[in-house]
């Protein structure tokens, strides 16, 4: 009951901060709305008994990347009145592929079988053991090469900073 | 002709060679537990503060504090208000009128005229001490204490009622 | 819901965060004597015998202030900011093990609020998200200063984070869990996890000072540069808040690190005490005592380095972080990886 009530909380609040970080109009208020989304899926997650994953949301996004956005948007100093119009056609462009993004999302969750979620099967899942036995047995490649194409992102990065060097 | 950097006229020149800081010193860690001996050390020094209203610091023989007005042996007021001290005063803090001693007042006033308002305005004084150099009858000195603070500018002008020296019983 | 666990936690929550409020506050009192101590001054002794009653003065001048809110802030996150910096400051008590089981009446009381088996990364998040006050509040202000210092405040954490999180990762090798409780529970007697990690300890000790905002990282409210950084246009209580979190931050910071690398409530001869029949809740308030001597000699520690070491400049801070720790970091990793591996467990 409780856990049910507390799931109806954090989704109406992850959809209306949501929703809220594409209609505010000051850009610092759509990062602080983003932050406030990420931690009603960080809720969300607890609810699932995913802690690992949980506090990981909360360190990588609420706390690191979105430090960095507040950081860039901060320096930037954007607000209502400075930001320029733009042409139409970007608008329409947005609004085709924002449309085209809904679809794929539409035609992907039909295809998914709701009966077996729910949480039912290995609801330890989500502590660190279990999530390390598995991320290093059966999808060791993948995290590896995952980890690879990180690593190669981040000698991009050092390699375009350091170009007048 | 030798060179200029190496010319050393006092005989005391030296020359600061800059060499690059061994590994010790650069990872300052070293350093810093220094630096923290030192303040611990302090920890334990005695202290340099007064705890000023209880304890109080002796004054020197020659400090100028706030001026008081003399009397003379037989309790009476030296100050004829011959104004010289007015005259010498830098800071143009003394203001004073003067008026004729009548008669029945010779226990009061020593000298046939008097001082019959005396004011210093201590936010103007700057405790030089040229009044008390200046005043022929040995009337004002500045013997006394550091000048009090306050809130309000007026009660910093000092009238007789707070400079004359009181009746010795 | 077991009702009797409830009271117990809801008991447990307020004295932990009842201590640490009064901790912070004498840290405030601590911080001012110790200054004056170390550069020959008695520091605050009028209030009451010795100044003790300094930080209520200071709470009620604080509160009785006049509030001011600048036309052009942001009245909403003006608010928010210290708000948030105080809430994250106190969160992090939740998941430190202050001492060993109490036995009540028949009932077995753990002094550890909240045990979840990923205490450490827990710990990690709140500090992660720590910024967000300063940040918030800075920007809130619409004061360049304030902005300075709140850019400052995001990329020194972000920095420093890295290299924190670094060097826990090489004492979680050496633990094998995430768990406060149990890091603590291995640490037992005098086998302090600072013996195998004393790099570590380094490492994670300068980067709490960084994440604490404290001299010599305290760039963020750096006053020669910025004012008075973030809390430049604050006053009152709200100011009174932001200066307060970072006292509660420092408590936080010291618990950690007594937990982590110097055996929390574990003190050297409690098995010879158990062993010589002392009864388990003198051992547990024992243990209690140790770790708060810990936590203290950690604030004292804070207090002492900023009234020694001079604060860096800016360029040096970022070059320390990246250039410096991140790689001593890594080299404490692979330093422990390839010593667990020789010893074989």
């Amino acid at each position: 009951m409780l856990t049910q009530s507390l799931f109806y909380f954090l989704s109406f609040l992850a959809i209306f901060s949501a929703l809220a970080v594409i209609i505010a109009k000051n850009p610092v208020h759509s990062v602080l709305y983003l932050i406030l989304t990420f931690f009603a899926i960080t809720g969300h997650y607890i609810l699932l008994n995913a802690q690992f994953l949980a506090i990981v949301n909360m360190i990588v996004y609420a706390g690191a990347i979105m430090v960095l956005f507040l950081f860039v948007l901060m320096l930037l100093n954007l607000n209502a009145e400075t930001e320029p119009q733009k042409p139409a056609y970007i608008k329409i462009a947005g609004v085709v592929s924002g449309g085209l993004l809904l679809l794929v999302l539409v035609g992907a969750l039909k295809t998914v079988d709701v009966s077996g979620a729910g949480g039912t099967t290995a609801t330890d899942m989500g502590l660190v053991e279990n999530l390390g036995m598995v991320l290093f047995n059966e999808f060791l490649l993948p995290f590896e090469l995952a980890s690879v194409l990180l690593l190669t992102a981040m000698v991009g990065a050092v390699l375009i900073g350091r170009r007048e060097a | 002709m030798e060179k200029l950097e190496n010319i050393s006229l006092t005989g005391r020149k030296k020359v600061l060679e800059k060499k690059p800081m061994n590994f010790l010193e650069r990872i300052y860690l070293p350093s810093i537990v220094q630096g923290l001996a030192i303040t611990f050390k302090h920890l334990f020094k005695k202290k340099a503060t007064i705890q000023y209203p209880e304890q109080r610091r002796e004054f020197s023989v020659n400090f100028r504090g706030i001026h008081s007005l003399k009397r003379d042996e037989e309790g009476r007021e030296r100050c004829t208000a011959c104004g010289l001290c007015a005259l010498s005063c830098p800071a143009e803090a003394i203001t004073m009128i003067a008026d004729e001693r009548k008669p029945g007042e010779e226990h009061l006033y020593r000298e046939e005229k008097y001082a019959a308002v005396y004011e210093i305005n201590m936010l103007r004084c700057i405790f030089c001490g040229f009044c008390e150099e200046a005043c022929p009858k040995q009337a004002i000195y500045l013997d006394g204490d550091i000048a009090p603070a306050d809130v309000d500018r007026k009660n910093f002008i000092y009238g007789k009622d707070k400079l004359l020296e009181p009746l010795l019983k | 819901m077991d009702i009797a666990l409830l009271i117990e936690k809801v008991i447990l929550i307020s004295v932990v965060l009842g201590i640490s409020l009064v901790t912070a506050m004498y840290t405030t009192l601590a911080e001012r004597k110790i200054a004056g101590f170390l550069q020959d001054r008695y520091g605050p002794n009028r209030a009451g015998p010795f100044g003790i009653l300094q930080p209520l003065a200071d709470g009620v001048k604080l509160f009785t202030k006049e509030e001011i809110i600048p036309r052009e802030a942001n009245r909403f996150l003006f608010v928010l900011g210290p708000s948030l910096a105080m809430l994250m400051a106190c969160v992090g008590t939740a998941v430190i093990p202050w001492g060993e089981e109490l036995e009540i009446g028949g009932r077995t009381v753990s002094l550890q609020i909240a045990d979840v088996n990923i205490g450490i990364l827990y710990i990690f998040g709140v500090v992660a998200l720590g910024v967000y006050g300063i940040m918030i509040g800075g920007w809130a202000s619409n004061n360049k200063y304030s902005l300075l210092s709140a850019i400052r405040a995001a990329s020194q954490n972000i920095s420093y984070e890295i290299s924190l999180g670094l060097s826990l990762i090489a004492l979680l090798m050496v633990t094998g869990t995430l768990s406060l409780g149990e890091i603590v529970e291995q640490q037992r007697g005098f086998n302090w996890n600072i013996w195998y990690q004393p790099l570590g300890f380094i490492l994670f000790l300068t980067c709490s000072f960084a994440e604490t905002n404290r001299n010599p990282f305290d760039l963020v409210e750096c006053e020669t540069e910025l004012v008075g950084g973030y809390h430049t246009e604050y006053s009152s209580m709200k100011l009174g808040f932001f200066l307060f979190a970072e006292y509660i931050n420092i408590f936080v910071a010291s618990a950690v690190m007594s937990t982590l690398y110097f055996g929390g409530y574990n003190f050297p001869g409690m098995d010879a005490l158990a062993q010589a029949g002392v009864s388990q809740n003198w051992i547990t308030l024992i243990g209690v005592g140790a770790m708060f001597v810990k936590v203290l000699l950690f604030i004292f520690f804070f207090i002492w380095v900023r009234w020694t070491v001079p604060r860096f400049r800016y360029d040096q801070l970022m070059k320390l972080g990246w250039n410096i720790m991140i790689p001593l970091a890594i080299a404490n990793i692979v330093i422990t990886g390839v010593v667990i591996w020789l010893t074989g467990n």
